[in-house]
């Protein structure tokens, strides 16, 4: 295996002064969510860490989760890309193309055998292999070669991760998630319609600076941006503690800015970093736009019932976790589920 | 010492989130008094409505001290109205804010000059006289 130059030797190459290095390192712990007290531990960790080589496939996709990461604000994610990390392989950004493309995947694999990282968007088709070939190779299999000498494998966006909109229903391609596959490694998930970048970049980050992955959630996510829902960090949520609730897009609430539950807002129950990370350099995120969480981030969040009707009708989740949303709201909550549930009955009978 | 009292908690015309932070501003700044150690609040963690962010800026106001850090990208830290509490934004190369934070300590350890670039500045002046 080549020896690849370390962090620290490729700043020093490039003249960063310790200031710039320092300054790297408090976003680095700011994308990973960890307190600033761990800067000093993850300066050393930087400065001694070798970049990864890392091959991304994409199969069913649409390129969004690219398009995502390469917009990515995150600390100088193209240093990230190019310097941090060695991107062997990826469809939309490299050069080569053919066959040189494939023996630059297969030279990484050699090259960095147990040791590199596969990242994979879309999910893959079982119905057919045909469906989704790359230089004349079925997804499955390509993935099923490649990650055999992976150290761990990273879903990115939720078609990788849960199937996406290939996998809904009605299901044409037989589409399935990388989970669904990759048995004997370990999978991280990192969903999202796209997922945002920060959280993308934050796992690659994780693994380059201590070598480790991170701590996982029920569904393989990871916790740091994943462990709590947009409605527990959600700017709105004083409002759905006052019982405020915009009832139409154009009405004086929603004017107001009050909370979107009654419009279908997902949140409650939607594991996701947006309403900190939020998108486009920190500018806002769909409910600071004026719409519901969709719950992008969640499995199978396309067949889950209408993106505008309230959680309260039932539809889009388990009364397990309803039950826990509607503890979180207390009484306010309770009164948005009977709107809610008024709301259905009126969608019943008109229907 | 600063208390609580001291410092008003703004009445947030928005969705209540910058009260809090005040609040725990004012918790750091007694630690800090008490015990020499420093808080670090990663402001990019914190949920924020439009315009909230603007008004804690605000509501902190602008003090004595400001310094311009210009590596990978541009760095500002000022001192805010209220002595031991500094705003820091890091921007990268392409002026993008990837980090907003408060720091509440005597003097932000990014303004000090570091012994590693000491060295090399050293080599450097030392060559130029030979």
């Amino acid at each position: 295996m080549k020896k690849r130059p370390t962090v620290g030797e490729i700043l020093q190459a490039k003249g960063v002064s310790r200031r710039g290095f320092l300054k790297y390192c408090a976003t680095t712990a700011s994308i990973l969510a960890l307190p600033p007290s761990m800067i000093p531990r993850i300066a050393e960790a930087i400065e001694n860490a070798r970049r990864p080589s890392v091959i991304w496939l994409s199969f069913q996709e649409c390129t969004g989760c690219t398009e995502s990461l390469t917009r990515s604000a995150a600390p100088t994610v193209e240093g990230l890309i190019f310097d941090a990390i060695s991107l062997d392989y990826h469809h939309t950004l490299q050069a080569a193309a053919g066959e040189q493309a494939e023996a630059a995947r297969h030279a990484a694999m050699e090259e960095n055998k147990g040791e590199y990282l596969v990242l994979v968007d879309g999910s893959i088709p079982l119905a057919n292999k045909g469906y989704s070939t790359i230089a004349g190779m079925s997804n499955v299999d390509m993935l099923e070669e490649t990650v055999a000498g992976a150290k761990a494998v990273v879903a990115i966006g939720s078609c990788a991760a849960f199937g996406g909109i290939p996998g809904a229903d009605p299901n044409p391609t037989g589409a399935v998630s990388v989970m669904d596959l990759v048995t004997d490694k370990p999978v991280i998930n990192v969903p999202g319609c796209p997922p945002i970048p920060m959280v993308m970049t934050a796992v690659l980050t994780q693994f380059l600076t201590f070598g480790t992955l991170p701590d996982l959630d029920k569904h393989g996510r990871p916790m740091a941006f994943y462990g709590t829902t947009i409605h527990d960090r959600c700017y709105r949520r004083p409002f759905y503690e006052q019982g405020k609730f915009a009832e139409t897009f154009d009405d004086e609430g929603a004017k107001a800015g009050w909370c979107l539950y009654k419009l279908g807002c997902k949140g409650p129950i939607t594991y996701n970093a947006c309403a900190t990370t939020k998108w486009n350099n920190g500018t806002s995120f769909p409910i600071e736009a004026g719409h519901p969480c969709l719950g992008c981030s969640e499995p199978g969040f396309w067949d889950m019932g209408g993106f505008y009707e309230p959680l309260s009708t039932g539809k889009f989740d388990s009364g397990e976790r309803l039950a826990g949303a509607a503890a979180a709201g207390v009484a306010l909550g309770v009164a948005a589920a009977a709107a809610g549930r008024r709301k259905q009955s009126k969608f019943a009978k008109e229907g | 010492m600063t208390t609580q009292q001291e410092v008003p908690t703004p009445a947030s015309p928005f969705h209540g989130n910058v009260g809090p932070i005040v609040n725990e501003v004012v918790h750091a700044l007694d630690k800090l008094l008490e015990t020499d150690i420093p808080t670090t609040i990663d402001l990019a963690s914190l949920p924020f409505g439009p315009g909230e962010l603007e008004y804690l800026e605000a509501t902190l106001g602008t003090g004595e001290l400001s310094a311009e850090l210009d590596a990978l990208g541009t760095s500002r830290i000022r001192e805010t109205a209220y002595p031991g509490v500094w705003w820091l934004e890091h921007r990268n190369a392409h002026d993008e804010v990837v980090g907003r934070y408060l720091e509440i300590t005597r003097t932000p350890e990014i303004l000090s000059s570091q012994d590693a670039d000491i060295v090399v500045g050293r080599a450097r002046l030392g060559d130029q006289i030979k």
